[in-house]
Protein backbone atom coordinates (compact mmCIF):
# COMPACT_ATOMS: atom_id res chain seq x y z
CA UNK A 1 0.00 0.00 0.00
CA UNK A 2 1.36 3.41 -1.00
CA UNK A 3 0.62 6.28 1.44
CA UNK A 4 1.51 8.73 -1.35
CA UNK A 5 -1.43 7.51 -3.44
CA UNK A 6 -3.77 7.76 -0.45
CA UNK A 7 -2.59 11.31 0.20
CA UNK A 8 -3.10 12.13 -3.50
CA UNK A 9 -6.84 11.42 -3.18
CA UNK A 10 -7.06 13.83 -0.22
CA UNK A 11 -4.90 16.36 -2.07
CA UNK A 12 -7.33 16.29 -4.99
CA UNK A 13 -10.12 17.24 -2.57
CA UNK A 14 -7.97 20.06 -1.22
CA UNK A 15 -7.51 21.38 -4.78
CA UNK A 16 -11.26 21.28 -5.28
CA UNK A 17 -12.03 22.99 -1.96
CA UNK A 18 -9.43 25.68 -2.54
CA UNK A 19 -11.02 26.76 -5.77
CA UNK A 20 -14.68 26.41 -4.84
CA UNK A 21 -16.57 28.35 -2.15
CA UNK A 22 -19.59 26.19 -3.02
CA UNK A 23 -17.68 23.21 -1.61
CA UNK A 24 -16.26 25.04 1.42
CA UNK A 25 -19.51 26.59 2.65
CA UNK A 26 -21.37 23.31 3.34
CA UNK A 27 -18.53 22.21 5.63
CA UNK A 28 -19.67 24.91 8.09
CA UNK A 29 -23.10 26.14 7.04
CA UNK A 30 -25.44 23.27 8.00
CA UNK A 31 -23.72 22.46 11.27
CA UNK A 32 -23.79 26.14 12.21
CA UNK A 33 -27.53 26.32 11.53
CA UNK A 34 -28.09 23.14 13.56
CA UNK A 35 -26.13 24.43 16.54
CA UNK A 36 -27.94 27.78 16.43
CA UNK A 37 -31.35 26.13 16.17
CA UNK A 38 -30.75 23.61 18.95
CA UNK A 39 -28.86 26.15 21.03
CA UNK A 40 -31.93 28.40 21.15
CA UNK A 41 -34.27 25.46 21.75
CA UNK A 42 -32.04 24.38 24.64
CA UNK A 43 -31.95 27.91 26.03
CA UNK A 44 -35.74 28.13 25.87
CA UNK A 45 -36.24 24.72 27.51
CA UNK A 46 -33.91 25.76 30.32
CA UNK A 47 -36.21 28.70 31.14
CA UNK A 48 -39.45 26.67 31.26
CA UNK A 49 -38.20 23.66 33.22
CA UNK A 50 -36.67 23.14 36.63
CA UNK A 51 -33.46 25.10 37.28
CA UNK A 52 -30.24 23.16 37.12
CA UNK A 53 -31.47 20.91 34.27
CA UNK A 54 -28.97 19.27 31.93
CA UNK A 55 -30.34 20.40 28.58
CA UNK A 56 -27.19 22.05 27.35
CA UNK A 57 -24.89 19.04 27.63
CA UNK A 58 -27.63 16.50 26.91
CA UNK A 59 -29.30 18.13 23.90
CA UNK A 60 -26.76 20.50 22.43
CA UNK A 61 -23.93 18.04 23.06
CA UNK A 62 -25.96 15.33 21.35
CA UNK A 63 -26.66 17.54 18.32
CA UNK A 64 -22.99 18.37 18.03
CA UNK A 65 -21.88 14.74 18.21
CA UNK A 66 -24.57 13.60 15.75
CA UNK A 67 -23.67 16.35 13.29
CA UNK A 68 -20.04 15.27 13.56
CA UNK A 69 -20.99 11.73 12.52
CA UNK A 70 -23.02 13.10 9.58
CA UNK A 71 -20.13 15.35 8.49
CA UNK A 72 -17.73 12.37 8.54
CA UNK A 73 -20.10 10.33 6.39
CA UNK A 74 -20.66 13.23 3.98
CA UNK A 75 -16.91 13.87 3.82
CA UNK A 76 -16.28 10.31 2.62
CA UNK A 77 -19.19 10.18 0.16
CA UNK A 78 -18.52 13.65 -1.24
CA UNK A 79 -14.91 12.70 -2.01
CA UNK A 80 -16.21 9.60 -3.79
CA UNK A 81 -18.94 11.54 -5.60
CA UNK A 82 -16.34 13.93 -7.01
CA UNK A 83 -15.24 11.00 -9.19
CA UNK A 84 -18.86 10.34 -10.15
CA UNK A 85 -19.60 13.98 -10.97
CA UNK A 86 -16.43 14.39 -13.04
CA UNK A 87 -16.86 10.97 -14.72
CA UNK A 88 -13.40 10.07 -13.56
CA UNK A 89 -13.80 6.35 -12.78
CA UNK A 90 -11.96 5.10 -15.85
CA UNK A 91 -9.05 7.50 -15.29
CA UNK A 92 -8.74 6.67 -11.63
CA UNK A 93 -9.32 2.90 -11.61
CA UNK A 94 -7.00 2.31 -14.58
CA UNK A 95 -4.08 3.52 -12.46
CA UNK A 96 -1.91 1.55 -9.98
CA UNK A 97 -4.18 2.83 -7.19
CA UNK A 98 -5.45 -0.11 -5.13
CA UNK A 99 -8.86 -0.26 -3.51
CA UNK A 100 -7.49 0.11 0.08
CA UNK A 101 -5.47 3.14 -1.08
CA UNK A 102 -8.56 4.67 -2.68
CA UNK A 103 -10.78 4.06 0.36
CA UNK A 104 -7.95 5.28 2.60
CA UNK A 105 -7.94 8.52 0.59
CA UNK A 106 -11.70 8.91 1.03
CA UNK A 107 -11.33 8.34 4.78
CA UNK A 108 -8.49 10.86 5.04
CA UNK A 109 -10.63 13.39 3.19
CA UNK A 110 -13.62 12.67 5.46
CA UNK A 111 -11.43 13.12 8.55
CA UNK A 112 -10.04 16.45 7.36
CA UNK A 113 -13.33 17.99 6.23
CA UNK A 114 -15.27 16.81 9.32
CA UNK A 115 -12.56 18.29 11.57
CA UNK A 116 -13.40 21.74 10.15
CA UNK A 117 -17.10 21.22 10.88
CA UNK A 118 -16.36 19.97 14.39
CA UNK A 119 -14.20 22.97 15.14
CA UNK A 120 -16.91 25.38 13.94
CA UNK A 121 -19.52 23.60 16.08
CA UNK A 122 -17.30 23.55 19.18
CA UNK A 123 -16.53 27.24 18.92
CA UNK A 124 -20.18 28.21 18.40
CA UNK A 125 -21.65 25.88 21.04
CA UNK A 126 -19.08 26.91 23.63
CA UNK A 127 -18.93 30.64 22.94
CA UNK A 128 -22.63 31.33 22.35
CA UNK A 129 -24.47 28.66 24.34
CA UNK A 130 -22.04 27.83 27.11
CA UNK A 131 -21.57 24.16 26.28
CA UNK A 132 -18.67 22.86 28.37
CA UNK A 133 -17.38 19.90 26.48
CA UNK A 134 -14.78 19.18 29.08
CA UNK A 135 -17.67 18.07 31.29
CA UNK A 136 -17.37 14.74 29.45
CA UNK A 137 -13.70 14.57 30.44
CA UNK A 138 -11.42 12.31 28.44
CA UNK A 139 -14.45 10.32 27.34
CA UNK A 140 -14.99 12.93 24.65
CA UNK A 141 -12.14 11.29 22.71
CA UNK A 142 -13.69 7.79 22.52
CA UNK A 143 -17.11 9.36 21.85
CA UNK A 144 -15.73 11.19 18.82
CA UNK A 145 -13.61 8.26 17.70
CA UNK A 146 -16.49 5.84 17.82
CA UNK A 147 -18.79 8.17 15.88
CA UNK A 148 -15.96 8.84 13.44
CA UNK A 149 -15.56 5.11 12.75
CA UNK A 150 -19.28 4.62 12.24
CA UNK A 151 -19.45 7.71 10.00
CA UNK A 152 -16.63 6.22 7.91
CA UNK A 153 -18.49 2.91 7.65
CA UNK A 154 -21.68 4.69 6.57
CA UNK A 155 -19.72 6.74 4.03
CA UNK A 156 -18.13 3.65 2.50
CA UNK A 157 -21.49 1.86 2.31
CA UNK A 158 -23.07 4.95 0.71
CA UNK A 159 -20.26 5.09 -1.86
CA UNK A 160 -20.75 1.38 -2.58
CA UNK A 161 -24.48 1.92 -3.15
CA UNK A 162 -23.78 4.68 -5.68
CA UNK A 163 -21.11 2.59 -7.41
CA UNK A 164 -23.54 -0.31 -7.67
CA UNK A 165 -26.71 1.53 -8.67
CA UNK A 166 -25.38 4.48 -10.65
CA UNK A 167 -25.09 8.25 -10.19
CA UNK A 168 -28.82 8.78 -9.52
CA UNK A 169 -28.53 6.64 -6.38
CA UNK A 170 -26.79 9.62 -4.78
CA UNK A 171 -30.26 10.58 -3.51
CA UNK A 172 -30.50 7.34 -1.56
CA UNK A 173 -27.42 8.02 0.49
CA UNK A 174 -27.83 11.59 1.73
CA UNK A 175 -30.78 10.61 3.98
CA UNK A 176 -29.00 7.55 5.42
CA UNK A 177 -28.11 9.27 8.74
CA UNK A 178 -31.68 10.60 9.08
CA UNK A 179 -32.95 7.07 8.56
CA UNK A 180 -30.76 5.84 11.41
CA UNK A 181 -31.32 8.77 13.76
CA UNK A 182 -34.49 7.43 15.46
CA UNK A 183 -32.52 4.30 16.39
CA UNK A 184 -29.40 6.20 17.43
CA UNK A 185 -31.19 7.59 20.52
CA UNK A 186 -29.66 11.00 19.97
CA UNK A 187 -32.25 12.90 22.04
CA UNK A 188 -33.91 10.25 24.23
CA UNK A 189 -32.88 7.20 26.23
CA UNK A 190 -32.96 3.79 24.60
CA UNK A 191 -35.67 2.70 27.08
CA UNK A 192 -38.08 5.18 25.42
CA UNK A 193 -38.20 3.07 22.28
CA UNK A 194 -40.49 0.08 21.67
CA UNK A 195 -38.75 -3.23 22.13
CA UNK A 196 -38.17 -3.98 18.41
CA UNK A 197 -36.54 -0.59 17.93
CA UNK A 198 -34.31 -1.22 20.95
CA UNK A 199 -32.90 -4.30 19.21
CA UNK A 200 -31.95 -2.18 16.20
CA UNK A 201 -30.52 0.52 18.48
CA UNK A 202 -28.31 -1.97 20.27
CA UNK A 203 -26.90 -3.03 16.92
CA UNK A 204 -25.61 0.42 15.99
CA UNK A 205 -22.68 2.12 17.74
CA UNK A 206 -24.05 5.72 18.09
CA UNK A 207 -26.75 4.59 20.54
CA UNK A 208 -23.99 3.54 23.00
CA UNK A 209 -22.30 6.92 22.71
CA UNK A 210 -25.51 8.86 23.32
CA UNK A 211 -26.55 6.64 26.22
CA UNK A 212 -23.14 7.11 27.84
CA UNK A 213 -23.20 10.84 27.14
CA UNK A 214 -26.65 11.25 28.72
CA UNK A 215 -25.50 9.28 31.74
CA UNK A 216 -22.66 11.74 32.33
CA UNK A 217 -24.99 14.71 31.71
CA UNK A 218 -27.29 13.56 34.52
CA UNK A 219 -24.39 13.12 36.90
CA UNK A 220 -23.14 9.54 36.54
CA UNK A 221 -19.36 9.30 37.09
CA UNK A 222 -17.54 9.44 33.75
CA UNK A 223 -15.37 6.42 34.39
CA UNK A 224 -17.93 3.98 35.84
CA UNK A 225 -18.29 0.40 34.65
CA UNK A 226 -21.59 1.01 32.81
CA UNK A 227 -20.11 3.80 30.67
CA UNK A 228 -16.97 1.76 30.04
CA UNK A 229 -19.06 -1.24 29.00
CA UNK A 230 -21.14 0.86 26.60
CA UNK A 231 -18.06 2.31 24.96
CA UNK A 232 -16.48 -1.11 24.66
CA UNK A 233 -19.59 -2.56 22.99
CA UNK A 234 -19.93 0.49 20.73
CA UNK A 235 -16.27 0.30 19.69
CA UNK A 236 -16.48 -3.41 18.87
CA UNK A 237 -19.57 -2.75 16.75
CA UNK A 238 -17.97 0.25 15.01
CA UNK A 239 -14.93 -1.84 14.06
CA UNK A 240 -17.20 -4.61 12.83
CA UNK A 241 -19.10 -2.13 10.65
CA UNK A 242 -15.86 -0.77 9.20
CA UNK A 243 -14.85 -4.29 8.18
CA UNK A 244 -18.32 -5.02 6.76
CA UNK A 245 -18.38 -1.71 4.87
CA UNK A 246 -14.96 -2.44 3.33
CA UNK A 247 -16.12 -5.91 2.36
CA UNK A 248 -19.33 -4.50 0.81
CA UNK A 249 -17.46 -1.88 -1.23
CA UNK A 250 -14.93 -4.45 -2.36
CA UNK A 251 -17.71 -6.79 -3.54
CA UNK A 252 -19.45 -3.97 -5.40
CA UNK A 253 -16.15 -2.97 -7.01
CA UNK A 254 -15.42 -6.55 -8.10
CA UNK A 255 -18.93 -6.76 -9.58
CA UNK A 256 -18.30 -3.49 -11.45
CA UNK A 257 -15.01 -4.81 -12.86
CA UNK A 258 -16.63 -8.10 -13.86
CA UNK A 259 -19.61 -6.50 -15.61
CA UNK A 260 -17.75 -3.61 -17.23
CA UNK A 261 -19.60 -1.01 -15.17
CA UNK A 262 -16.54 1.15 -14.49
CA UNK A 263 -15.80 2.20 -18.08
CA UNK A 264 -19.53 2.56 -18.79
CA UNK A 265 -20.48 4.08 -15.45
CA UNK A 266 -22.41 7.04 -16.83
CA UNK A 267 -24.77 4.56 -18.49
CA UNK A 268 -26.22 3.90 -14.98
CA UNK A 269 -26.43 0.17 -15.57
CA UNK A 270 -27.74 -1.87 -12.68
CA UNK A 271 -27.31 -5.21 -14.42
CA UNK B 1 22.24 -10.84 -25.08
CA UNK B 2 18.73 -11.41 -23.68
CA UNK B 3 16.04 -9.77 -25.82
CA UNK B 4 13.97 -7.04 -24.11
CA UNK B 5 10.66 -8.40 -22.81
CA UNK B 6 7.49 -7.62 -24.69
CA UNK B 7 5.81 -4.52 -23.31
CA UNK B 8 2.45 -6.25 -23.78
CA UNK B 9 1.63 -9.92 -24.18
CA UNK B 10 -2.06 -10.80 -24.46
CA UNK B 11 -2.95 -14.48 -24.60
CA UNK B 12 -6.35 -15.94 -25.45
CA UNK B 13 -8.24 -13.01 -23.92
CA UNK B 14 -11.98 -13.54 -23.79
CA UNK B 15 -15.02 -11.59 -22.61
CA UNK B 16 -18.65 -12.50 -23.03
CA UNK B 17 -21.82 -10.62 -21.97
CA UNK B 18 -24.63 -13.15 -21.80
CA UNK B 19 -24.76 -14.73 -25.27
CA UNK B 20 -22.77 -11.94 -26.87
CA UNK B 21 -19.08 -12.60 -27.34
CA UNK B 22 -17.38 -9.19 -27.10
CA UNK B 23 -13.84 -10.56 -27.34
CA UNK B 24 -13.43 -14.15 -28.40
CA UNK B 25 -9.96 -15.33 -27.45
CA UNK B 26 -7.51 -12.81 -28.90
CA UNK B 27 -3.74 -13.12 -28.62
CA UNK B 28 -1.21 -10.50 -29.64
CA UNK B 29 1.81 -8.63 -28.41
CA UNK B 30 3.47 -5.23 -28.54
CA UNK B 31 7.25 -5.05 -28.57
CA UNK B 32 9.59 -2.32 -27.33
CA UNK B 33 9.58 0.81 -29.55
CA UNK B 34 6.69 -0.60 -31.54
CA UNK B 35 3.40 1.12 -32.40
CA UNK B 36 0.65 -1.42 -33.00
CA UNK B 37 -2.69 -0.35 -34.44
CA UNK B 38 -5.81 -2.11 -33.21
CA UNK B 39 -8.36 -1.60 -35.97
CA UNK B 40 -11.90 -2.65 -36.55
CA UNK B 41 -15.45 -1.41 -37.01
CA UNK B 42 -17.55 -0.11 -34.13
CA UNK B 43 -18.40 -2.96 -31.77
CA UNK B 44 -15.47 -5.09 -32.93
CA UNK B 45 -14.12 -5.40 -29.39
CA UNK B 46 -11.27 -2.85 -29.45
CA UNK B 47 -12.33 -0.84 -26.41
CA UNK B 48 -13.31 -4.00 -24.52
CA UNK B 49 -9.79 -5.34 -25.16
CA UNK B 50 -8.22 -2.07 -23.98
CA UNK B 51 -10.39 -2.03 -20.86
CA UNK B 52 -9.21 -5.54 -19.99
CA UNK B 53 -5.57 -4.48 -20.47
CA UNK B 54 -6.22 -1.50 -18.19
CA UNK B 55 -7.62 -3.77 -15.47
CA UNK B 56 -11.04 -2.07 -15.34
CA UNK B 57 -12.78 -5.04 -16.94
CA UNK B 58 -12.16 -8.60 -15.77
CA UNK B 59 -11.66 -11.08 -18.62
CA UNK B 60 -13.55 -14.38 -18.55
CA UNK B 61 -10.37 -16.13 -19.66
CA UNK B 62 -6.86 -15.39 -20.84
CA UNK B 63 -3.91 -13.43 -19.53
CA UNK B 64 -2.36 -9.98 -19.85
CA UNK B 65 1.33 -9.42 -19.14
CA UNK B 66 2.58 -5.83 -19.10
CA UNK B 67 6.37 -5.53 -19.30
CA UNK B 68 6.56 -9.15 -18.15
CA UNK B 69 4.23 -8.64 -15.14
CA UNK B 70 0.99 -10.55 -14.82
CA UNK B 71 -1.84 -8.02 -14.54
CA UNK B 72 -4.16 -10.43 -12.72
CA UNK B 73 -1.59 -11.30 -10.04
CA UNK B 74 0.22 -7.94 -9.64
CA UNK B 75 -2.27 -5.30 -10.74
CA UNK B 76 -0.58 -2.24 -9.20
CA UNK B 77 2.93 -3.19 -10.38
CA UNK B 78 1.69 -3.88 -13.89
CA UNK B 79 -0.33 -0.66 -14.10
CA UNK B 80 2.60 1.42 -12.83
CA UNK B 81 4.20 0.57 -16.18
CA UNK B 82 1.27 1.60 -18.31
CA UNK B 83 -0.94 4.62 -18.96
CA UNK B 84 -3.65 5.59 -21.39
CA UNK B 85 -5.55 8.34 -23.11
CA UNK B 86 -9.00 7.89 -24.60
CA UNK B 87 -11.23 10.36 -26.36
CA UNK B 88 -14.18 9.27 -24.19
CA UNK B 89 -12.34 9.71 -20.90
CA UNK B 90 -11.25 13.33 -20.45
CA UNK B 91 -9.52 14.38 -17.25
CA UNK B 92 -11.68 15.95 -14.51
CA UNK B 93 -12.89 19.29 -15.81
CA UNK B 94 -13.05 20.82 -12.32
CA UNK B 95 -9.26 20.65 -11.82
CA UNK B 96 -6.73 22.84 -13.59
CA UNK B 97 -4.19 21.39 -16.02
CA UNK B 98 -1.41 21.54 -13.41
CA UNK B 99 -3.61 20.09 -10.65
CA UNK B 100 -4.60 17.17 -12.87
CA UNK B 101 -0.99 16.46 -13.79
CA UNK B 102 0.12 16.69 -10.15
CA UNK B 103 -2.74 14.45 -9.00
CA UNK B 104 -2.13 11.70 -11.54
CA UNK B 105 1.64 12.08 -11.20
CA UNK B 106 1.33 11.24 -7.50
CA UNK B 107 -0.96 8.30 -8.23
CA UNK B 108 1.62 6.93 -10.70
CA UNK B 109 4.46 7.57 -8.23
CA UNK B 110 6.40 9.93 -10.52
CA UNK B 111 9.74 11.04 -9.11
CA UNK B 112 10.65 14.78 -9.21
CA UNK B 113 7.06 15.49 -10.13
CA UNK B 114 7.25 19.31 -10.28
CA UNK B 115 10.04 19.13 -12.88
CA UNK B 116 8.23 16.45 -14.86
CA UNK B 117 5.01 18.53 -14.93
CA UNK B 118 6.93 21.54 -16.26
CA UNK B 119 8.51 19.36 -18.98
CA UNK B 120 5.09 18.12 -20.05
CA UNK B 121 3.55 21.60 -20.06
CA UNK B 122 6.31 22.64 -22.45
CA UNK B 123 6.25 19.46 -24.56
CA UNK B 124 2.50 19.67 -25.16
CA UNK B 125 2.41 23.46 -25.43
CA UNK B 126 0.22 23.83 -22.36
CA UNK B 127 2.07 26.53 -20.38
CA UNK B 128 -0.55 29.21 -20.95
CA UNK B 129 -3.29 26.84 -19.75
CA UNK B 130 -1.45 25.70 -16.61
CA UNK B 131 -4.01 27.31 -14.26
CA UNK B 132 -7.04 26.81 -16.50
CA UNK B 133 -9.66 24.27 -15.50
CA UNK B 134 -9.65 21.41 -17.99
CA UNK B 135 -13.43 21.61 -18.46
CA UNK B 136 -13.19 24.95 -20.27
CA UNK B 137 -10.45 23.88 -22.69
CA UNK B 138 -11.22 23.09 -26.33
CA UNK B 139 -11.35 19.41 -27.30
CA UNK B 140 -7.90 19.67 -28.90
CA UNK B 141 -6.43 21.23 -25.77
CA UNK B 142 -8.10 18.60 -23.58
CA UNK B 143 -6.60 15.87 -25.75
CA UNK B 144 -3.14 17.39 -25.25
CA UNK B 145 -3.67 17.40 -21.48
CA UNK B 146 -4.82 13.77 -21.61
CA UNK B 147 -1.72 12.84 -23.59
CA UNK B 148 0.52 14.73 -21.16
CA UNK B 149 -1.06 12.70 -18.34
CA UNK B 150 -0.68 9.52 -20.40
CA UNK B 151 3.09 9.88 -20.66
CA UNK B 152 3.70 11.44 -17.22
CA UNK B 153 5.13 8.18 -15.81
CA UNK B 154 7.10 7.35 -18.99
CA UNK B 155 5.05 4.16 -19.35
CA UNK B 156 6.41 1.05 -20.98
CA UNK B 157 2.98 0.47 -22.49
CA UNK B 158 0.91 3.39 -23.75
CA UNK B 159 -2.70 2.71 -24.70
CA UNK B 160 -4.32 5.25 -26.96
CA UNK B 161 -7.98 4.84 -27.85
CA UNK B 162 -8.74 7.16 -30.78
CA UNK B 163 -6.43 9.87 -29.44
CA UNK B 164 -6.82 12.14 -32.46
CA UNK B 165 -10.60 11.87 -32.90
CA UNK B 166 -12.17 15.35 -32.99
CA UNK B 167 -8.82 17.05 -33.58
CA UNK B 168 -8.04 19.34 -36.52
CA UNK B 169 -5.44 17.95 -38.97
CA UNK B 170 -2.62 20.19 -37.74
CA UNK B 171 -3.13 19.28 -34.08
CA UNK B 172 -3.53 15.60 -35.00
CA UNK B 173 -0.20 15.71 -36.83
CA UNK B 174 1.50 17.23 -33.77
CA UNK B 175 0.02 14.53 -31.57
CA UNK B 176 1.23 11.77 -33.91
CA UNK B 177 4.67 13.32 -33.87
CA UNK B 178 4.67 13.36 -30.03
CA UNK B 179 3.74 9.69 -29.90
CA UNK B 180 6.44 8.72 -32.38
CA UNK B 181 8.95 10.68 -30.27
CA UNK B 182 7.75 8.76 -27.23
CA UNK B 183 8.56 5.38 -28.78
CA UNK B 184 11.81 6.59 -30.33
CA UNK B 185 13.25 7.97 -27.05
CA UNK B 186 12.70 5.13 -24.60
CA UNK B 187 11.82 1.46 -24.83
CA UNK B 188 8.04 1.88 -24.58
CA UNK B 189 5.47 0.50 -26.97
CA UNK B 190 2.07 1.80 -28.03
CA UNK B 191 -1.26 0.14 -28.70
CA UNK B 192 -3.28 2.57 -30.80
CA UNK B 193 -6.86 2.45 -32.00
CA UNK B 194 -8.07 4.77 -34.72
CA UNK B 195 -10.61 4.98 -37.51
CA UNK B 196 -8.32 7.22 -39.53
CA UNK B 197 -6.52 4.84 -41.92
CA UNK B 198 -4.21 7.55 -43.23
CA UNK B 199 -3.02 8.08 -39.66
CA UNK B 200 -2.63 4.35 -39.02
CA UNK B 201 -0.56 3.90 -42.17
CA UNK B 202 1.67 6.82 -41.19
CA UNK B 203 2.19 5.89 -37.53
CA UNK B 204 1.80 2.16 -36.96
CA UNK B 205 4.53 -0.44 -37.44
CA UNK B 206 1.97 -3.22 -37.40
CA UNK B 207 -1.83 -3.47 -37.39
CA UNK B 208 -4.33 -5.98 -36.09
CA UNK B 209 -7.77 -6.10 -37.68
CA UNK B 210 -10.41 -7.03 -35.15
CA UNK B 211 -13.93 -8.04 -36.11
CA UNK B 212 -16.63 -9.54 -33.91
CA UNK B 213 -14.13 -10.01 -31.12
CA UNK B 214 -11.53 -11.89 -33.16
CA UNK B 215 -8.31 -10.90 -34.89
CA UNK B 216 -8.82 -11.50 -38.62
CA UNK B 217 -5.67 -10.00 -40.08
CA UNK B 218 -2.28 -8.86 -38.88
CA UNK B 219 0.63 -7.23 -40.65
CA UNK B 220 2.39 -4.15 -41.97
CA UNK B 221 -0.24 -1.48 -42.74
CA UNK B 222 1.65 -0.44 -45.87
CA UNK B 223 1.73 -3.94 -47.36
CA UNK B 224 -1.39 -5.58 -45.97
CA UNK B 225 -3.89 -4.07 -48.47
CA UNK B 226 -2.01 -5.43 -51.50
CA UNK B 227 -1.69 -8.85 -49.86
CA UNK B 228 -5.49 -9.00 -49.73
CA UNK B 229 -6.15 -7.50 -53.14
CA UNK B 230 -7.20 -4.09 -51.90
CA UNK B 231 -5.97 -0.70 -53.09
CA UNK B 232 -5.74 0.93 -49.68
CA UNK B 233 -5.96 0.30 -45.97
CA UNK B 234 -9.33 2.05 -45.96
CA UNK B 235 -10.69 -0.41 -48.56
CA UNK B 236 -9.37 -3.29 -46.52
CA UNK B 237 -11.02 -1.82 -43.39
CA UNK B 238 -14.37 -1.59 -45.19
CA UNK B 239 -14.01 -5.17 -46.40
CA UNK B 240 -13.31 -6.34 -42.83
CA UNK B 241 -16.31 -4.42 -41.57
CA UNK B 242 -18.70 -5.74 -44.24
CA UNK B 243 -17.46 -9.22 -45.05
CA UNK B 244 -15.36 -10.48 -42.17
CA UNK B 245 -16.13 -14.11 -42.92
CA UNK B 246 -14.84 -13.88 -46.51
CA UNK B 247 -11.59 -12.35 -45.30
CA UNK B 248 -11.24 -14.85 -42.50
CA UNK B 249 -11.48 -17.68 -45.02
CA UNK B 250 -9.02 -15.97 -47.35
CA UNK B 251 -6.63 -15.17 -44.49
Amino acid sequence: MSPARTVAIALRQFYLLRGSPARVLPLFAWVTIDILLWGFITRYLSTVTVPGGSFVPALLGAVLLWDFLVRVMHGVTTAFLEDVWSRNFLNIFATPLSLPEYIGGLVLTGAATSAFGLLAMLILATAVFGLHFFAYGLLLIPFLLLLFLFGIALGIVGSGIVLRLGPAAEWFIWPLPALLSPFACVFYPLSTLPRWMQYVSRAIPPSYVFEAMRGIAIGRPAGDAATFGMLLAGSALALLYIVLAGWFFSRVYRHAVRTGLIPRYSAESVS
Amino acid sequence: MTPAPLVLAVTDLRKQYGDTVAVGGVSFSVGPNEIVGLLGPNGAGKTTTINMILGVLAPDAGSVFIDGIDLAAHRSRALERTNFAAVYSPLPGNLTVTQNLHFFGRIYGVKRLATRVEQLLEQFDLQRFRDTKCGVLSSGEQTRVSLAKAVINLPQLLLLDEPTASLDPATARDIRSSIRDFTARGSGGVLWTSHNMYEVEEVCDRVLFLSRGRILLEGDPRRLPAQHGKASLEELFIAVAREPLALETAG
